[in-house]
């Protein structure tokens, strides 16, 4: 192209600079590739090829290793909504991110709440509140097996003292899922409450004392001032626990592995266990697959519907 | 009259420190439970009612708990996955934020999207191909397939261009000028003064992979190849009901990252937050 510019003297003036700025765009691309290629390769590896490979995977039946060996269209698919297995562990992932998104918000507001007042030794309490983030899903999932020992833990004890009957806390089909829950809300109330305490702590001192002028007490101020100035903390926090409920494996498998009888087989144990123990990589690439689009709708709707309500400053 | 008000003051406050007590207790009582419950003997762990207070201290817990399972070769694995992963990070992080940063390119707006979308594409969804290509490079079992996954993150590379961007363009261009290389201006320019996001970056992203738990569990099939949050599960599932030798293996395991806390919080902090940031 360049030599062909060159070549035809005479012709309108347009094309040689057009030739000129795409030699330019080369030359910056040129200069800019090396910078960016390493990132580039690693996201094609190990992100962009494997989201491709998982559409084509999950029309395949494969043998034990994982190698296709017969197309079958979108059977598997078809079969995920039919299968008891599949659709109970949808909803239970969806009782596991009811509790444990309300459940983070609520106490972390709470802490970060009291985290914020002005008082001597503030910085010991925040550091306490803030202290799960050390911590990993897997020791917090065994710290609390422990506590929910039937007859060596903590938590049973309590319930003797207060009179109450013990309770099957990871054995009874009723209380798991919520027992898991709760390292869960622990683990992540540590994280929320210091983005919600960051999120406090933007605010300008200013508007308190204007409405401590007009009379506002300490929790109308709370209610009309600080609530207010922290959605965008709450609405990102939002998102955030509610992509990683989605996303829940670690304390399920130690605390339960999906049991008792799969009250609490969450979708990523499910396809664990599809892929992993029964060998089914097709038909748990369906299931991820799914995943995928169901974390991508949300949030879709919650960009959408939600952040039209939060405040931006 | 005039001295109630004080005496009201004093109450509230009271009360203030009741609940700010009453929720750090909650916070801290699963930590403190475990760490009173690794000193206790067998029979005190045993014995009714359970310990709430420390009694004794039994250090033997943590020679067995070292004992029962390599603590220390898991902990030695999950160092150097967490340390490949920081290092590598922190180049490509900075590679690829310079060049979102300072370089003009046509098509920056597209490529900005490809990393952004990187982020939205959830790793669950993509384990079953990386195990199976992990695999097929006879990867699985090796430093080298528990790093190179994770070696490029899009946040990582969104919060150093962040940094990149709040230094003065006049800076870049005079040197350009006088004839001065990116890659010189990256290196003895820009990097140092991106430290304190460097610092977040590295102290969040080795806390990260130290707590990883599905990927290592997937590839790792050798117990000296094992990582911390693996390994500490072996030592339950080794130890039918010898839960003071656990929890001297759940302190051992969290003893890095508690200490990470302590020393780097400011940095973690500002780490976590970067993401709330944004908006």
């Amino acid at each position: 192209m360049a030599v062909l510019a060159k070549g035809t003297a005479g012709k309108p003036v347009a094309r040689s600079s057009r030739a000129r700025e795409r030699r330019r765009d080369i030359a910056q691309w040129m200069a800019a590739l090396p910078y960016l290629a390493p990132s580039l390769i690693i996201f094609a590896i190990f992100v962009f090829y494997p989201l491709i490979r998982s559409v084509v995977l999950s029309m395949y039946a494969t043998n034990s290793i994982g190698q296709m060996t017969r197309f079958v269209g979108t059977r598997y698919y078809a079969r995920l909504f039919e299968s008891s297995e599949y659709l109970n562990s949808l909803s239970v992932t969806a009782r596991f991110v009811l509790y444990t998104v309300p459940g983070v918000l609520i106490v972390s507001l709470l802490l970060a709440t009291l985290g914020n007042l002005r008082l001597k030794g503030i910085a010991v309490y925040r550091v306490a509140f803030a202290l799960p983030l050390a911590i990993s899903g897997a020791t917090a999932a065994l710290l609390f097996m422990f506590l929910y020992h039937p007859t060596l833990g903590p938590f049973n004890y309590f319930l003797d003292l207060l009179h109450l009957p013990r309770v099957g806390w990871l054995i009874d089909p009723k209380w798991a899922l919520a027992a898991v829950a709760v390292p869960r809300i622990w683990l992540q109330a540590g994280f929320a409450t210091v983005v919600i305490l960051a999120g406090m702590q933007g605010i300008p001192e200013e508007l308190f004392e204007a409405a401590k002028i007009d009379g506002a007490g300490r929790f109308a101020g709370w209610w009309h001032i600080t609530l207010p100035l922290i959605t965008p903390s709450l609405f990102f926090l939002l998102v955030v626990t509610t992509l990683g409920a989605f996303q829940t494996f670690t304390e399920v498998n130690v605390l339960t592995n999906g049991g008792p009888v799969d009250a609490t087989l969450v979708v990523v144990q499910e396809i664990y266990r599809s892929f992993y123990f029964n060998g089914q990589y097709g038909f748990a690439s369906a299931q991820a697959l799914i995943l995928f689009v169901i974390m991508l709708v949300l949030t879709i709707i919650q960009f959408g519907v939600i952040e039209k309500r939060v405040y931006y400053a | 009259m005039s001295k109630l008000i004080p005496l009201r003051r004093v109450a509230s406050r009271a009360l203030l420190y009741l609940f700010l007590t009453v929720a750090a207790v909650l916070m801290v009582y699963p930590l403190y439970n475990g760490l009173v419950t690794s000193f206790l003997s067998a029979n005190n762990v045993y014995s009714y009612p359970p310990k709430l207070v420390p009694v004794e201290f039994h250090w033997q817990n943590y020679l067995d708990a070292m004992r029962q399972a390599p603590l220390l070769r898991f902990v030695m694995n999950s160092f150097i996955q967490s340390s490949g992963v920081m290092v590598s990070q922190l180049v490509l992080a900075s590679l690829a934020a310079f060049a979102f940063a300072f370089l003009p390119f046509k098509g920056k707006q597209v490529v900005f999207l490809v990393f952004l979308s990187t982020m939205m594409i959830p790793w669950e969804s993509t384990i079953i191909p990386n195990y199976l290509f992990i695999q097929g490079i006879k990867w699985d079992d090796t430093y080298l397939g528990l790093i190179a996954p994770f070696m490029a993150s899009a946040f990582a590379t969104f919060l150093i261009r962040q940094s990149f961007m709040s230094l003065p363009r006049d800076l870049y261009d005079a040197a350009v000028i006088d004839g001065c290389s990116n890659l010189r201006y990256l290196l003895t320019i820009a990097v140092p003064l991106a430290r304190p996001a460097l610092g977040t970056l590295a102290v969040y992203s080795f806390l990260q992979t130290y707590n990883q738990y599905l990927w290592p569990l997937l590839i790792t099939n050798k117990i000296e190849m094992r990582t911390v949050q693996i390994g500490i599960t072996m030592l339950r599932d080794a130890e039918r009901e010898m839960w003071h030798v656990v929890m001297a293996g759940v302190v051992i395991v969290m003893l890095p990252t508690l200490a990470l806390f302590v020393i780097a919080n400011r940095q973690l902090i500002r780490g976590l937050t970067a993401g709330a940031l944004k908006g």
